[in-house]
């Protein structure tokens, strides 16, 4: 039984199109599942049919040749894969993915499955982030690469992260006015994380370059910042700040791109099934996985930002990785010198990784300073007093008794929002870790399904 | 006021779509979301505080962008390609 | 070191029933400590519909959801806080001429109960509630039924006996239960020790152990109700929705979201269960039919949640017939929301007086034929 089923592939990003790749290398027949129109990811999310002409060295700058690679990877085993673009998973249960596509539900079994669902920016909030006009870091990207659009005529850009700088250089570039780099990061914590970051010296490099170019070009750069609000009714006008001495300042723009790093995307691993542990770097629960990326659940796989951030050279290589796991499990021949060669590599990653997340720590004190009137729910219109008040009246010690007594959680993002806040604000009310308070359990349909879909029902041949 | 601003691949075909009843434009390959907020300033207006949202994420997972055609479909408009003749909708359904 | 708490009672199960009767207790001035393995008011108690009906319940039901409709009619003075309780009505629709029968037939017989029943039927029935499509010829409305929002009450249960003093204890699951002499006693692992005159068995799907370790096995089952929920939709619908003949069922509450019901989730082990896609593709579709207001609308969430079924439907209430000073009250089968602080109140009756008004004979624990 379980060699008839082909081995199903979630995501179509740099992870999830370097498994199909390797697994039709070994002469399978893999079911690519992605809900977006092309493949690509986020990162090398490609510009919709029709019109776009910008050159990928536009559109990806340095990553251009990386990108390209990873696309034609794709087109050149396009026609050996069962590919489902446009089609969202929405529930795993007894062995077999719920697929919506066109409206229809569809159901797929599996027996062997790899998990590469990527990841979206890490948010805190601050007065003001659901004005129009405050995007996410990522989001701000994706306009730019996929539509040609800037979020705004003049942009702030607040955060930490690889992105923040990436982002600001980009829209730079793209002729866009950029009011400013306001980075949480202590100007003294990024110049020691450096060293470290020497691991990769291109790397570095080019994150040296984006500083350059930004100040070469009167951009303001700022560490060690907070967020004071974003002001405007009907939009953004400006963003209020505190800088690193505790002043107050003002800067005005009809944007703010925002973001703290990313955070991964774990709902189908967790109705998988999937045993999971918090990981101090990412300051979240995240699935577990052996070298290979196979986790706790026979079959299933996980490979790229969806089971931990590590950017997308890793995605590659970890995507290729649990498809020879994957093989590996299914008593096909293995080339050995291969996996140690992918092993070597990642581990070399994931020390540079660590050296970022030096470089780019989460500002653990931020929570502390939301105020209790804040939103902190985008969906459900949860405030920050709400949670805190569940915690500190002892009715809520984990987050899912909190969500369902504040319903922060609860609404259509599932969380994807709201629980890295909840879970600062709750572990800070009750003085545990960020680990003590547990994790959202995931609930299908892990994005919104339409009622519709109960009609249109397909039927696997 | 436009909040997107268009700064790249301005030679595609035009789109023509009513947003609130007026009769506006966008590009073929445009998101729900591009098309609306390069024609205004907003998505929707939340149901619980008739606050104005205009997405967030862009990449389908914050839901923040779900908005309403006339004809009563809802489409998350950071996933859904402009088409001709959408009627698409920016304000609030929950306070008239 | 082992923790020693001496009371008077001892409940096991922090759900509505066991919430509400720490609460009565309390306020009859005993001494009392709740033990729940999870969270109080989480489990079936806390994730059921919210339906708050007495409508079509069985009529020996029917005196116990009388009383327990007085409780839900002083929630804000018992607990602080109206928990999103409503009396909106709760309609049953008639699909077919012999559904409208039967509706009509169980008016007649739950007569003198004071529900209030009102069938209502043609131009009327769709002049009230227009938003209810062709499909029904009509349905019997009781207006004070309604619907609450279970995450927020049934805790607060607990919580409200706990601002009267009573030891609550979360995250304690009883390991074993005894009685020595005159005194039950209660092991949680080797952190708690409650030794108590009364034990209540309030412990829903989880009750048949404690039952079981004084000698009464009960043949009760674990099913998993299915429900999902949709977006904040304008709304549409005032009364809680119910189906003669069962299969949906369905209520909008005042932020807009419609939360449906039907049909049945699956275990995952024996304290966790979820949604079944097949269920939930059934009961989208059944919704839809039902109100056609969803058909542009998406379920934002699915769930369903552990609760101890009896063969017969009904609940086991009432004293044990082996051990004094025990008694039970689960088995409530998927419709122990509403009656749920009728019968907290009078496990209270019976604990302080040792007998209640209550017709309790349907629910005899010894009622079930023994088991091969």
């Amino acid at each position: 039984m379980s060699e008839v089923l082909p081995p199903v592939i979630v995501g179509a990003g740099p992870a999830g199109i370097r498994a199909a790749e390797r697994l039709v290398a070994a002469g399978l027949r893999p079911v690519v599942v992605d809900e977006a129109a092309r493949w690509g990811g986020q990162i090398y999310r490609q510009p919709p049919d029709g019109g776009f002409t910008r050159p990928k060295t536009a559109l990806y700058g340095f990553e251009a040749g990386k990108a390209d690679a990873v696309h034609r990877a794709m087109a050149a085993i396009r026609d050996r894969i069962d590919y489902r673009p446009r089609t969202l998973v929405w529930n795993c249960e007894d062995g077999a993915l719920d697929l919506l596509c066109d409206g229809a539900s569809e159901t797929l079994p599996f027996s062997h499955m790899i998990l590469a669902t990527g990841a979206t920016d890490r948010v805190l909030p601050f007065p003001g982030w659901t004005l129009p006009g405050v995007f996410t870091l990522g989001g701000s990207q994706v306009a730019l690469k996929f539509q040609g659009c800037a979020v705004g005529r003049r942009v702030a850009f607040l955060g930490t992260g690889p992105l923040l700088y990436l982002v600001a250089y980009q829209y730079l570039k793209a002729g866009v006015e950029v009011a400013g780099v306001f980075d949480t990061t202590p100007f003294a914590a990024q110049a020691r994380a450096t060293t470290g970051m020497l691991r990769d010296p291109a790397t570095l490099a080019k994150g040296l370059l984006f500083v350059g170019w930004l100040r070469a070009h009167g951009v303001p750069i700022h560490n060690g910042i907070r967020p004071v609000r974003a002001e405007g009714t009907e939009r953004v006008e400006a963003l209020v700040w505190r800088d690193a001495r505790g002043q107050e300042r003002r800067t005005g723009c009809d944007a703010v791109a925002f973001g703290l790093g990313l955070r991964s995307e774990t709902q189908l691993a967790d109705l998988a099934g999937c045993r999971f542990r918090f990981d101090e770097a990412d300051r979240a629960w995240l699935p577990e996985r052996d070298g290979a990326g196979r986790s706790s659940v026979p079959g299933v796989y996980l490979a790229g930002d969806g089971s931990g951030i590590s950017g997308a050279d890793a995605a590659e290589l970890a995507g290729e990785r649990a498809a020879l796991g994957l093989l590996e499990d299914l008593g096909r021949p293995v080339d050995g010198k291969r996996v140690k060669e992918l092993d070597g590599r990642l581990a070399r990653i994931a020390a540079f990784r660590r050296s970022l997340s030096a470089a780019f720590p989460f500002p653990a004190d931020w929570a502390d300073a939301i105020a209790d009137d804040t939103m902190i729910c985008r969906c459900e219109g949860v405030t920050a007093g709400a949670v805190r008040e569940i915690a500190r009246s002892g009715q809520a010690r984990e987050m899912n008794r909190a969500k369902a007594l504040t319903r922060a959680g609860m609404g259509r993002c599932q969380g994807r929002m709201c629980s890295a806040t909840t879970a600062e604000l709750l572990s800070r009310t009750l003085g545990t870790g960020p680990d003590g308070v547990g994790r959202l359990r995931a609930q299908p349909p892990i994005k919104p399904l339409p009622v519709s879909a109960g009609a249109e029902r397909r039927e696997v041949a | 006021m436009a909040l997107l601003q268009r700064v790249a691949e301005q030679g595609r075909r035009v789109v023509r779509f009513t947003l609130d009843g007026r009769p506006v434009e966008a590009l073929e390959g445009d998101t729900v979301m591009t098309a609306m907020l390069t024609n205004g300033e907003r998505l929707r207006r939340t149901e619980f505080a008739d606050s104005p949202r205009a997405g967030f994420c862009m990449m389908g997972a914050c839901q923040d962008c779900w908005v309403r055609t006339e004809e009563g479909e809802r489409l998350r408009a950071c996933g859904t390609f402009i088409a001709d003749g959408m009627r698409l909708l920016s304000g609030g359904e929950w306070t008239s | 070191m082992r923790e020693r708490i001496e009371c008077d009672a001892a409940i096991v199960g922090g759900g509505i029933v066991g919430g509400s009767a720490a609460l009565f207790l309390r306020q009859a001035g005993l001494s009392v400590t709740l033990l729940e393995r999870d969270w109080c008011g989480a489990k079936a108690s806390g994730v059921n519909f919210g339906g708050v009906r007495r409508q079509g319940r069985p009529l020996e039901q029917l005196p116990l959801s009388q009383r327990a409709h007085a409780i839900w009619g002083r929630l804000p003075e018992l607990l602080g806080t109206d928990a999103e309780y409503i009396r909106s009505g709760h309609l049953k629709l008639a699909r077919s001429e012999t559904d409208l029968e039967s509706l009509i037939a169980y008016r007649e017989r739950s007569q003198g109960f004071g529900l209030g029943l009102e069938i209502i039927t043609g131009e009327e029935f769709r002049r009230r509630w227009p938003a209810l499509g062709d499909r029904a010829l009509g349905g019997s409305l009781c207006p004070e039924d309604g619907h609450a929002n279970p995450r927020l009450v049934s805790p607060a249960f607990a919580r409200a006996a706990a601002a009267l003093g009573a030891v609550v204890r979360e995250q304690t699951p009883v390991d074993r239960v005894e009685k020595d002499g005159d005194r039950f006693v209660l092991l949680s692992g080797d952190a708690l020790e409650v030794r108590a005159r009364f034990l209540l068995n309030t412990a829903g799907a989880w009750s048949r152990r404690v039952a079981e370790a004084f000698g009464e096995p009960v043949p009760l089952e674990s099913l998993h109700p299915n429900m999902a929920v949709t977006e904040p939709l304008p709304r549409f619908l005032d009364v809680n929705i119910g189906v003669e003949g069962g299969g949906v069922y369905g209520r909008q509450v005042p932020r807009g979201n419609v939360v449906v019901g039907g049909g049945r989730g699956f275990a995952l082990d024996a304290d966790r269960a979820r949604p079944q896609r097949d269920a939930v593709l059934t009961l989208m579709r059944d919704a839809a039919e039902l109100f056609p207001q969803l058909r542009h609308a998406h379920v934002i969430r699915c769930w369903t949640g552990v609760e101890g079924y009896t063969p017969d439907r009904n609940p086991v209430i009432g004293p044990s017939r082996t051990t004094p000073g025990l008694f039970h009250a689960f088995g409530f089968s998927g419709a122990g929301f509403q009656i749920g602080p009728g019968v907290g109140q009078t496990l209270a009756e019976l604990v302080t007086t040792g007998e209640t008004p209550m017709p309790l004979e349907p629910f005899r624990i010894d009622r079930f034929p023994p088991t091969a």
